[in-house]
């Protein structure tokens, strides 16, 4: 199976889907002649021309809101947001219009738009541009969330958001970009709200999306090497929907459970999960659930800090000793 | 605060009200008689079925907000009347007569504002949130200007699909201070995009005078410039001088696929919804001199007697006709069902509406 990037699996989902269906647009800053600020959408632009291919204003208030009308219509936009901390200069646009439309209108109206872009913290720039809004949309119903942490995720789950008929945010991670993994030549979709057990393990459940399923393997390994412990790792893939069963199966497994995410604690995820848990599965505890995320702060600067502050294996490590305590 | 001049007032408007300029315009000319009466009939039933939503939202029946189209007829009415099968509109929340000129049933419209299971949402969207994609209607949008970039968005798709069509996004005065509408305009003018921005200014954003909320006042159309678009100025109470000018709009739109922006003058007799009790930013004499002056209703009737269009008994007929229907249309809405509590939780994803082997979602996706 070929080996390729986590950059190059959004690319390559994105141009099946392009060549797949005439509807589906690509917009966004700097997408096309620049071929993209993290060079996500290089060479679509020349393989797909300049109407499939769009170069926005800086403008996401409007060319989100262009996107959204254009999808009632049933065209597919698939919109680059540079880093979704952009997303909150258009969020009326992202939650008011495309998320309450189809209930408004009381079924008559569909949105099937993807707005993508990276979502994540430590890459030292600072608060502005180190947000991960994706407890805030995904508390909204009528919006889908997904967090692809692989290079077969990304893809899978790409194509699937881009055939999907709701409006589907898709948060991408700058750190992961590079990150190398099998992704099949041959078109294939991951469901939006099935969850995949990364790692197997009997001791302890890590629950994670996003980079921090990257970073809870790790630290599992760690955990694995130094104390002897096994831990499985699921990662969610997809908020909103949420695979509740497979979090459960897993819990019911290993009776101990940690949560791991890149949010600010307060109405993080893991929350919404560990709520999921105690109300589904309180009797399967032996101990309680802890939690891992950022350090409750606006992101800071001093890259050497916002190591620590984001969830990183020493901190997972320390934390699965306590609930294994 | 002296009131500074309006630098953009359509001329017609600076004399008194009398028999339109625009009749003979070649827009009107082609109408027939039949038609004439059609558009007259459709600008009675907006004033009637509004004038009825009154009386039921006194009776306790509507919640929340209700923004009346009173006075401002002659807008839909024009506009509306000149579209084509891939023209398309949106607007905001005083969405009502919109709504009854692409030919929603006031039925469906009454029983929405009750809450009703047989109003055109469900009872899921309210006043301010009608839609009917089947006849090109968008929506009823409740954010002040949030509409703008998505009917900037219905006409870069019908440009897309390479269809010969537009939209247009409609709004209020209050509006063209949001940041989403000059983003709409930029893009509008960037691309190249056949949608119209009618801008329906009757004066006051909620209780706000222009004067209060707009930095050089009196020339909110002429923005256009600063984007490089076409702009007119209309009179509207003239539904003749609406259909003229929109027309040269639709024109560049179809014809060049190119954006204009349309600043109507209108009025609006009731406050800015039925929760503004109307005492403290404008004076009883400026509604009464409207009503007696420039009532758009009032006036194409007067046209249309003149005309020999209609006669006094058919004018009553018509009239009385739209105040039956609007009250059949209150006695459907009380008949009519709520929705379920099982209903809460149907219309918000497609793929779960619509869940299949096919469809890409799995998983819990509404929550306890």
């Amino acid at each position: 199976m070929p080996v390729i990037s986590y950059r190059e699996a959004l690319r390559a989902a994105m141009r099946e889907e392009l060549q797949r269906d005439e509807k589906v647009v690509l917009m966004g800053e700097e997408v096309a002649q620049f071929n993209g600020a993290y060079k996500v959408t290089e060479g679509l632009l020349k393989e797909f021309g300049p109407k499939r291919v769009v170069d926005t204003p800086i403008s996401e208030a409007g060319f989100i809101g262009l996107g959204i009308g254009a999808s009632m219509l049933g065209i597919r936009p698939v919109m680059e947001l540079m880093f979704w901390s952009f997303s909150y200069v258009a969020f009326d646009q992202i939650v008011n219009n495309a998320g309450n439309i189809r209930y408004m209108s009381g079924g008559l109206i569909n949105c099937p738009i993807v707005i993508r872009g990276p979502a994540n913290g430590g890459t030292n720039v600072g608060a502005t541009h180190s947000h991960t809004p994706e407890a805030i949309l995904a508390s909204h119903p009528g919006i889908k969330v997904v967090c692809p942490a692989t290079p077969y995720d990304a893809k899978g789950l790409m194509k699937a958001a881009i055939r999907d008929n709701d409006p589907v945010y898709v948060m991408e991670n700058t750190i992961l970009y590079n990150d190398k993994g099998e992704v099949p030549d041959e078109d294939y979709i991951v469901p939006l709200g099935v969850a995949d057990v990364k790692r197997t393990g009997t001791d302890l459940t890590i629950v994670a999306h996003g980079r921090a399923v990257i970073t809870s393997l790790k630290a599992a390994e760690i955990l694995e090497q130094e104390h002897g412990v096994s831990v499985e790792v699921v990662d969610l893939r997809s908020i909103r929907p949420l695979d509740e069963e497979t979090v459960l199966a897993s819990v019911r497994k290993t009776h101990r459970v940690l949560l791991v995410e890149e949010n600010k604690p307060f109405c993080g995820v893991d929350a919404q999960v560990a709520y999921l848990i105690q109300s589904k599965a309180f009797d399967e505890l032996d101990a309680p659930i802890h939690r891992v995320s950022s350090i409750d702060a606006p992101q800071i600067y001093c890259k050497r800090l916002e190591d620590q502050q984001l969830p990183n294996p020493a901190r997972v490590v320390a934390e699965a000793l306590k609930v294994l305590a | 605060m002296a009131k500074p001049a309006v630098l953009t007032h359509p001329e017609s408007l600076k004399r008194p009200a009398g028999p339109s300029e625009y009749a003979k315009h070649p827009v009107n000319a082609a109408l027939s008689k039949k038609e004439k009466v059609a558009l007259y009939t459709k600008m009675a039933r907006i004033r009637h079925f509004e004038q009825r939503c009154i009386r039921v939202y006194q009776q306790g029946k509507i919640g929340g907000f209700l923004h009346l189209y009173v006075g401002q007829e002659a807008v839909a009415a024009g506009t509306i009347s000149l579209l084509g099968k891939h023209d398309h509109l949106i607007t905001g929340y005083r969405d009502h007569g919109h709504a009854l000129m692409v030919g929603m049933g006031m039925n469906e419209c009454m029983a929405e504002l009750t809450g009703k299971v047989t109003g055109c949402s469900q009872g899921k969207g309210g006043s301010m949130h009608y839609f009917a994609p089947d006849k090109n209607y968008w929506g009823g949008h409740g954010i002040v200007g949030g509409q703008a970039p998505l009917g900037t968005g219905l006409a870069y798709a019908v440009k897309y699909m390479g269809l010969k069509g537009s939209c247009l996004a409609y709004m209020g005065d209050g509006a063209v201070n949001q940041g989403a509408v000059h983003e709409a305009y930029n893009l509008a003018a960037l691309w190249d995009l056949p949608v119209i921005f009618v801008v329906e200014n009757n004066g006051y954003s909620m209780g706000t005078s222009q004067e209060r909320s707009t930095a050089h006042p009196g020339c909110l159309a002429k923005r256009a410039e600063g984007y490089g678009m076409d702009w007119d100025v209309i009179n509207g109470h003239d539904v003749y001088e609406v259909r003229a000018k929109t027309s040269e709009a639709l024109k560049r739109a179809h014809e060049e696929s190119r954006p204009t922006v349309l600043e109507i003058f209108t009025y609006r007799y009731y406050g800015h919804s039925m929760a503004d009790p109307d005492k403290t930013y404008r004076d009883k004499e400026e509604i009464k001199e409207y009503r007696e002056q420039k009532d758009p209703v009032f006036l194409f009737e007067k046209e249309l007697l003149a005309e020999k269009v209609l006669t006094p008994e058919q004018v009553q007929a018509i009239n009385e006709a739209a105040m039956a229907e609007a009250d059949e249309a209150a006695a459907f809405a009380d008949a009519s069902p709520d929705p379920t509590v099982a209903d809460i939780t149907k219309h918000i994803y497609w793929e779960e509406d619509n869940r299949g082997p096919q469809t890409t979602s799995r998983g819990t996706i509404i929550f306890e």
